[in-house]
């Protein structure tokens, strides 16, 4: 085999692509997890928004009018678990599977039209003077938009979750809903703006898949990067600067997995393609032997006000 | 001349199957201390929640300085001038005292101000907080300064105070009212429920005094005597349960250095813990919430098993015996939470009855359930203890807290245990239950078992126990015969005497 | 605006009214849907729901086709509704349907050519462990490291995939196969064909095995100590623990179960109606399973009704695929519905609902 053909600056440049999707959708689960909601929808509204982008950028041939719409309509979707569980009580497991289960019907019923055609993609952003210094230039400023916008939107996030009233009352809301509510505070209100949210990035995520990452529509092309998400959720111990951290090591260990796939390492490709669901589990089981610090108290439980 | 700050007129609420408050009507002056006293279940809480903004009332009216009030959410009281100290901390553990004050104000000043301000304010009134801390590590006492913090800050024109020594010691409750009479002295009302008659009699100026959601009487509680109150407070007497003098007999249950960690973040770790438990004695172990009593029960059910130490039940060692082992050998306990805990609230109390009594009753054979029998030991349980249901069929849940306490103790009970454990029996139950089930403690003692009782409550403990002591901050104190004991000593042993030098400087 | 309010107990009538009540919303709804893709709703659930069973032209061959599909979600189900009932969530069915099929089919290639009674008592032997093994993954970390089983256990479906797609290329690969990827026909092998008993049901080895499993469940839920600790467990974990329920047991028995039994419908399915390991052996059974459960109620008749129930939705589905050119999805999407209407529907059970202000 041929390791030569690793290249070190397109490697961090590929990880940093292959990241993304899963860097957007665990921030908006981190931020929905905060709140006191465990959607296990993720990869459901991942696939809608990869579906949705999809079919908006090529029929309008503007990729980013693709993700606004996948965010716009993941964001939707994921109202049904929001009304099915905050209004309607119904069990957060259970429904978070039900998402999924529908969201992959839905959109391969809605992509099928659109199997084996091309999308438009984004462009690179020339960023003048950054982009031409050597090796650095080529791995972290010739990218686009979206993978610039999840950065932002985790620094975002940590504002917000740090040093925002809102922010804190959310924390507050998601750590003990009761006392939140007996202080006046809308926690149903609060849980269906986090679980939209979460929807909006996973959406995001799912259309940086067929937009941008592959850039085609397949069937079930999310291929588990939802779960993933859930997972880097619980390892970041709901932090969003480690959201970050676990999405790209995870990007890395996908990319590095390719790669060596491609360089035709004598491992065979099967046992290379399930590396990363591995190295998932073994993480779990790392975060978890530590015992799962952070975890917001009243994670799933389910908020009925008595009075 | 009196000022009237907030006058109720004609309240009335009622939830589906009872009537929380019916036509309720006292006022509250400007600068009084203003005690609503009753028992569980007499409407108190609906009220202050009324007047909270969390409950709107079916009809009826509220004036605030004479003009309508109608608030339609906490927020709207709070601008009003009403603050309010819950019974249950309405606190956020894993925040800091800053954030968690933030988050019950309106217009909450940025964090560094507000830190400045809670130090300057907590000092002045005695009772010092640092703002940075997380609360999830604070004690039970000092979570309740935060609670009165927060409402201090908003300069209330009334204070709403929910059973708040239930969780201090003597001496931080002297603490406490010093804190409460200096508010009224700068005008402040207060508004104090409890059922404690002696501290309404020390602290309070007028008392409203309701009974199963009516008003008895608004008096003043300094002329009125305390067995008059408590008649007014129960409407019939209750008869104390009576108590025999018996020599205490031989040890059953012998603990010996045992310490233990705790499972949740914020628990309190055991150490060194040690004590005998004679046969037919009552040992009461007294101390304020949260300082390692959940966990000394865990370890003695068997459900944790200690780090370090032993357990001996009749000098054999069973330190490491599961639940099921030490309910064989007679060993029976009744957890604090009737509800999840003790029993499954949305399983039948036949089914209940499995959780513990699966063994001496011998309700399972092969593996096979006998349904039969469980059937007949839940109809035994809800016959000998009054238990009030419709049926043996009906979901643990849907009992009231009195019925199902009475179910619970009294499966346990029912199975002759030689030692018991029990933690906390009458917590949150009606006077009637209550003074029941400390009857039936009681008897069991006479009996010969050996019981040990962990309670928050000093008075039934004082009532019932023959030994006592107090568990603080993990450790327990010496232990002492009750009738040897005064409240100055017990207020001592509660709160450990590092801790009451530091506060009395 | 309407207002809820918890009963004190849950209402038996809504219980086993509202999955009723899903199927009748779903209906609706779906014909709104297939109005939508431009068809004659009516025409379309007749089609579905009606033509597998009694069309003389499709019930001959659909009929049997209810049971060769209800047969492995039943399997499956039952073995979730264990886990479900303790608050265990194994998701990944699928993986441990495909490793209880990787399991049975080597055993049976192993012995390839010889004839054999044992061979097939055998390999639901080996069916059963296959599953059993890929359940006790997320059951250990489970258990001695407190690791998330819905996450671990969903994983594994990836890396069962994964396996799959190895095995059907090389380890098991058809030697007199012409170099396409998968294995020998087990059909074409006597001692490991799992045949119909009664010819022209449907009625396979393994639909029998889902009938047995569903009287064994009741059995063990309603009379077994075993059943009453893993319902204690689901309703109050604490209690449980007071009681001296060992959670750890009870994680083994819940993953163990529903491991072996998903290995069970891996094995039964490649041993018969599919014949053969490829790398599209496994259809989704296995995430299907988990509607059919919730749909039955995680009770164990429930799930035989739910199970049928779903596997004409199946049928149906295929057959308006090709009489209206359907898309299959939309059948996924169909039922998917009925899992989030009977969620919705549950409110009843739990709540009264009271209309009007205040």
């Amino acid at each position: 085999m041929d390791f030569s053909s690793i290249n070190p600056a397109l490697l961090i440049a590929s990880l940093m692509v292959s990241a993304t999707p899963i860097l957007l959708a665990a921030i908006g689960e981190a931020v929905a997890e905060k709140s006191g909601v465990l959607n296990l929808g993720v990869e459901g509204m991942m696939i809608v928004g990869a579906v949705v982008g999809f079919i908006i950028a090529v029929n309008t041939n503007a990729p980013l009018l693709g993700f606004i719409c996948a965010a716009i309509v993941s964001g939707i979707f994921s109202m049904i678990f929001g009304i099915l569980t905050q209004y309607l009580k119904s069990n957060q497991v259970a429904t978070g599977l039900g998402l999924t289960l529908v969201g992959l019907g839905l959109s391969a019923l809605l992509g099928r039209p659109y199997e084996g055609m091309k999308s438009p993609t984004l462009r690179a952003l020339d960023i003048p003077f950054l982009g031409d210094i050597p090796v650095l230039g080529k791995m972290l400023f010739s990218h686009d938009l979206m993978i610039y916008f999840s950065v932002f939107l985790v620094a975002i996030v940590w504002w917000f979750l740090k040093f925002t009233h809102a922010g804190m009352v959310l924390r507050a809301v998601g750590e003990n809903h009761d006392a939140a509510h007996a202080l006046g505070y809308k926690v149903v209100r609060v849980r269906m703006l986090a679980i939209m949210f979460g929807g909006a990035t996973s959406g995001l995520g799912g259309a940086y898949i067929s937009l941008a990452r592959v850039p085609q529509w397949t069937e079930g092309m999310t291929a588990g990067a939802g779960w993933i998400a859930l997972a880097i959720v619980v390892f970041a111990s709901w932090r969003p600067w480690r959201v970050l951290f676990g999405a790209y090591i995870f990007g890395g260990v996908t990319v590095l997995q390719l790669n060596l796939q491609a360089a035709g390492a004598s491992i065979p490709v099967e046992y290379l393609s399930m590396s990363p669901y591995l190295i998932t589990i073994i993480v779990l089981v790392i975060i978890s032997s530590r015992g799962n610090q952070g975890a917001p108290a009243s994670l799933g439980r389910p908020f009925h006000a008595s009075s | 001349m009196i000022k009237k700050l907030l006058e109720l007129d004609g309240i009335f609420k009622s939830y589906p199957g009872v009537i929380a408050n019916s036509n309720i009507s006292f006022d509250i002056n400007v600068g009084e201390v203003h005690a609503l006293l009753g028992e569980n279940g007499a409407g108190k809480s609906t009220l202050v929640k009324i007047i909270y903004g969390l409950v709107k009332p079916d009809s009826g009216n509220l004036l605030l300085n004479g003009a309508p009030f109608k608030p339609g959410t906490p927020s709207e009281a709070r601008k009003a001038g009403i603050a309010m100290v819950f019974q249950h901390f309405s606190l956020f553990e894993a925040l800091s005292v800053a954030e968690n004050i933030s988050l019950g104000m309106d217009h909450p000043p940025n964090q560094k101000d507000l830190g400045e301000k809670i130090k300057s304010v907590s000092e002045s009134y005695g009772l010092p907080l640092d703002p940075a801390k997380t609360v999830g590590a604070l004690s039970v006492g000092e979570r309740q300064r935060v609670e009165i913090i927060r409402c201090l800050l908003q300069n209330p024109k009334l204070l709403v105070m929910d059973e708040p020594t239930s969780v201090l010691t003597p001496q931080e409750v002297d603490i406490l009212f010093k804190t409460l009479l200096k508010l009224r002295s700068e005008g402040t009302s207060i508004l104090y429920i409890s059922h404690k008659l002696e501290e309404i009699r020390k602290l309070c100026d007028t008392a409203t005094i309701l009974r199963l959601g009516k008003k008895v009487d608004t008096c003043t509680p300094k002329n009125t005597s305390t067995k008059k109150l408590a008649e007014m407070m129960v409407g019939s007497s209750i008869k104390a349960p009576k108590k025999i003098n018996k020599p205490a007999g031989r040890i059953l249950l012998k603990i010996e250095n045992v310490c233990s960690l705790s499972k949740s973040q914020f628990g309190t770790p055991l150490t060194n813990i040690e004590f005998d438990l004679k046969q037919g004695e009552i040992l009461g172990i007294g101390g304020v919430a949260g300082n390692g009593q959940d966990e000394l029960f865990a370890v003695l059910s068997g459900e944790q098993i200690s780090q370090k130490g032993s357990i001996s039940f009749n000098e054999s060692n069973i330190t490491k015996f599961t639940p099921n082992q030490r309910r064989e050998i007679g060993l029976l306990s009744a957890p604090e939470e009737r509800l999840g805990h003790a029993a499954a609230p949305n399983m039948s109390l036949i089914e209940n009855i499995l959780i513990t009594a699966e063994q001496s009753q011998d309700l399972v054979s092969r593996g096979f359930i006998d349904w039969k029998k469980s059937k007949a030991f839940a109809e035994k349980v809800i016959k000998e203890f009054d238990v009030r249901t419709p049926s043996s069929k009906n979901t643990a849940g849907s009992l009231s807290g009195g019925n199902l306490q009475k179910f619970v103790i009294g499966r346990e009970i029912l199975q002759n245990p030689t030692v018991f454990i029990v933690n906390q029996p009458t917590w949150g139950v009606d006077a009637a239950a209550a003074s029941s089930i400390r009857q039936a403690l009681l008897t069991l003692s006479e009996s010969g078992a050996a019981i040990l009782v962990i309670s928050q409550d000093l008075d039934e403990l004082l009532e019932i126990s023959d030994r006592f002591a107090a568990l603080n901050e993990g450790t327990l104190s010496q232990i002492e015969k009750t009738a040897d004991l005064s409240f100055e000593q017990i207020g001592l042993m509660m709160g450990g005497a590092k801790d009451l030098e530091a506060r009395n400087v | 605006m309407f207002k809820l309010e918890k009963r004190p107990q849950q209402s038996q009538k809504w219980i086993y009214l509202s999955p009723f009540l899903a199927v009748v919303i779903t209906m609706i709804s779906g014909g709104i849907l297939f109005a939508i893709l431009g068809e004659n709703p009516f025409e379309a659930i007749r089609i579905i729901f009606w033509d597998p069973l009694f069309d003389p032209n499709f019930a001959s061959y659909s009929r049997p086709q209810l049971l060769v599909k209800a047969g492995p979600l039943i399997l499956i189900a039952i073995g979730l509704s264990f886990g479900f009932k303790a608050g265990v969530w194994n998701i990944g069915a699928e993986g441990q349907y495909i490793m209880g099929a990787i399991f049975g089919a080597s055993l049976a290639l192993a012995f390839y050519p010889m004839e054999s009674k044992l061979i097939f008592p055998l390999m639901i032997i080996a069916g059963a462990l296959g599953g059993f093994l890929w359940g006790m993954i997320p059951a250990f970390l489970k258990a001695k490291l407190n690791t998330n089983e819905i996450l671990v256990s969903l994983m594994l479906v990836y890396v069962a995939e994964s396996i799959l797609a190895s095995v059907s290329q090389g380890l098991l690969k058809n030697p007199d196969g012409y170099g396409f990827p998968g294995s020998r026909n087990l059909q074409k092998y006597e001692s490991a064909a799992n045949v119909e008993i009664i010819s022209n049901s449907g009625m396979h080895w393994g639909v029998l095995f889902a009938f047995i499993t569903v009287i064994f469940s009741y059995i063990v839920l309603t009379r077994h100590i075993q059943g009453f600790n893993i319902q204690l467990t689901g309703e109050a974990p604490r209690a449980a623990k007071f009681s001296g329920v060992n959670p750890t047991a009870n994680i083994v028995f819940c993953l163990g179960i529903s491991g072996a039994l998903a290995g069970l419908a891996g094995m039964f399915e490649v041993a018969g109606p599919s014949g053969q390991i490829t790398i599209e052996f496994n259809s989704g059974y296995g995430f299907t399973a988990i509607i059919v459960a919730f749909l039955g109620r995680l009770h164990p008749i429930g799930i035989l009704l739910s199970g049928l129930l779903i596997a004409l939705t199946y049928i149906g589905g295929e057959l308006a695929q090709l009489m209206l050119g359907l898309p299959g999805a939309s059948i996924q999407l169909f039922q998917g519905m009925l899992l989030f209407f009977l969620l919705a529907t549950d409110l009843f059970a739990n709540y009264r609902v009271k209309i009007g202000t205040n």
